[in-house]
């Protein structure tokens, strides 16, 4: 089994066997790929990047070119049980239109993307006054294709505004999962698994 | 040449009818292998078709459960030597980088099937032909369309006991009959992979294609298109107007950095302008051999035909207005689509109109927009990174 990051091994596992799954964000289709040899799932990936476009495709993938904020409206309603929205939410122009497209795609989605109330983000904005440069967040304002940082709470408000109900929430520091308590603060990651209400 | 004598000797191990061509041109000295249609070919235009010859070459082995064939279709003025040598130019293959022993489309493996298409001029029926009064069609041959041409590659599948295809392969106007292929015969094909293509000619793409019809019908030589042997001029043709045809066709191949990257304003072997109308410029003498050298392998009036054919090509006007019903029974089809950056003829934008057309009816689709600076043409080069598309996609 390939070296999954730790929030897609816990959508790998979390997702039922033999369902049919968009994956938004694919990149070269490594979660596509286990969740097709492990799960028996019929997997289809959305990626805007054309390299990562060809790999997936070379291994035998399902994957369309193309940008999640554009190309989404013209999957059918409920065409997949399953759509799954990795690291992708904070690059979206409208991320709220982009996780109502997810639900109508999809029966339920899962969500992961980097919490930008981590402590040390909180830290090295409070004392560098500047937009924090740090591990799980490498790249400088001037360059991040995260143009809407969000945090955990922020993530549960909206959900909550659009009528959209939490199934299940997973955090992540350090590579690893750790517990809920404070999440807010401890997490760098976090994944939820959502469905309408 | 030696490429006939050897397809002589093929044909003769043939299990299929083989068909003797009447000797109109040049190319009918030569021997293809061909099979016979046995029933009249049914036509878009209402009118039917009796006796077709579909000239087709083969590539592998067809297997005992008879389902590892793959079907490539050519382009407008491509033919059925995919990965053999032509016996008219002497030149390879035109996809050999793609289609042959351990290539993307692996011969080792897969039963490749190229046929030329009907209305050409390279053993299958078409203007050319000797028709039922005894003499050429020409301008007699009925109009076709890409779903015609896909019919008779259908019915030649039925000759050769083929039920279901592992995939149906194309570029360009290949890839029009793959996506119509997808669309009538979708039972009979698993995968679809078409690649520079587009689901409806433009207005522009028409225009283009007028300009070289007109081009021809304006050689006095055309004669009405009646210029085969024993007629016109004696056979020759209007070669000059399929020159000109062609030269037009073939900046429509290539991206404009690819034509000044290769010639630029470079002078053709002079240091100075002529003040004169030679061929000063090397894209000129460049054009000018293009269009020469196509008018000994090509047939003016096929060309006519085909361009028609793929100007009437639109899918959504197929199904009834909307592509996304042309594949509502290919929803079980993986297909795979591939558009390059520099292709201004068929544009990224016209294969996004088919990825949701296929994304709408749920279809398995890939795509992807490669980047290679050669234009439309790109899909017959070096172009790595579509090898290892199409080797991924076709298995």
């Amino acid at each position: 089994m390939s070296e999954l990051r730790p929030d897609l091994a816990k959508i790998a596992a979390e997702v039922p066997r033999g369902v049919r799954v968009l994956d938004v964000g694919c990149g070269d289709g490594a979660l596509m790929a286990e969740l097709r040899d492990a799960k028996g799932c019929d997997a289809r990936g959305m990626e805007i990047d054309g390299d990562a476009v060809e790999q997936a495709v070379a291994r035998g993938l399902s994957v369309v070119q193309g940008d999640a904020d554009r190309d989404l409206v013209d999957y059918p309603d409920a065409a997949f049980d399953i759509a799954i929205l990795s690291q992708t939410l904070q690059t979206a122009r409208r991320p709220d239109a982009l996780l109502r497209q997810l639900l109508r795609i999809g029966q339920t989605a899962f969500v992961s993307f980097p919490n930008f109330a981590y402590w040390r983000m909180r830290l090295a904005l409070l004392l560098g006054g500047r937009m924090p440069v740090v591990r799980h967040l490498p790249v400088s304002w001037y360059e991040t294709p995260n143009i809407h940082h969000l945090t955990i709470t922020d993530f549960e408000e909206l959900a909550a505004e659009m009528g959209v109900r939490i199934e299940g929430s997973w955090f992540f520091a350090g590579g690893r999962e750790i517990g809920g308590t404070n999440a807010n603060w401890r997490a760098e990651h976090a994944v939820f698994r959502v469905r309408r209400d | 040449m030696a490429g006939a004598i050897d397809r002589g000797q093929r044909l003769a191990q043939s299990p299929f009818r083989p068909y003797a061509a009447h000797p109109m041109t040049k190319r009918d000295a030569i021997t293809f292998r061909s099979a016979l249609l046995p029933q009249p070919l049914p036509l878009d235009s209402g009118r039917e078709l009796a006796g077709v010859v579909m000239a087709y070459e083969t590539y592998g082995e067809l297997n005992e459960a008879r389902d590892n064939a793959v079907l490539v279709f050519h382009a407008l003025t491509g033919d059925q030597f995919v990965a053999s040598e032509h016996p008219v130019t002497g030149k390879p293959g035109w996809w050999e980088r793609m289609v042959g022993p351990g290539r993307p489309v692996d011969t080792d493996r897969y039963f490749v099937v190229c046929a030329n298409v009907l209305g050409s001029c390279m053993g299958s029926t078409g203007p050319a032909t000797q028709g039922p009064e005894g003499e050429p069609y020409a301008m007699r041959f009925p109009v076709i369309t890409v779903r015609d041409m896909v019919r008779a590659q259908a019915a030649l599948l039925d000759v050769l006991g083929i039920d279901t295809l592992h995939a149906v392969v194309g570029g360009s106007m290949g890839g029009m009959q793959a996506l119509s292929f997808a669309a009538n015969w979708p039972q009979r094909t698993r995968r679809v992979l078409a690649i520079a293509t587009t689901a409806r000619h433009s207005a522009q793409n028409i225009a283009f294609h007028e300009v070289g019809r007109q081009a021809i019908m304006a050689d006095p030589a055309w004669n009405g298109g009646d210029y085969y042997e024993g007629q016109g001029e004696g056979g020759k043709g209007p070669e000059k107007g399929l020159a000109v045809a062609r030269m037009a066709a073939h900046i429509t191949y290539l991206s404009e950095a690819g034509l000044t990257e290769k010639f630029g304003r470079r002078l053709q072997d002079r240091d100075a302008k002529s003040f004169g109308f030679d061929a000063d410029f090397q894209v000129e003498s460049y054009l000018r051999h293009q269009g020469i050298s196509f008018t000994d392998r090509f047939d003016a009036n096929s060309y006519l035909y085909i361009t028609r054919a793929m100007d009437y090509f639109d899918l959504a006007e197929e199904a009834g207005g909307r592509l996304a019903d042309a594949f509502v029974a290919a929803r079980d089809v993986r297909f795979c689509l591939v558009s390059f950056d520099t292709d201004w003829l068929y544009t990224t934008a016209d294969m996004r109109e088919v990825v949701h057309a296929l994304n709408a009816v749920a279809a398995p689709v890939s795509f992807v927009e490669l980047s290679a600076p050669y234009g439309h043409d790109s899909f017959l080069l070096d172009v790595p990174a579509l090898d290892r598309v199409v080797r991924g996609f076709v298995g």
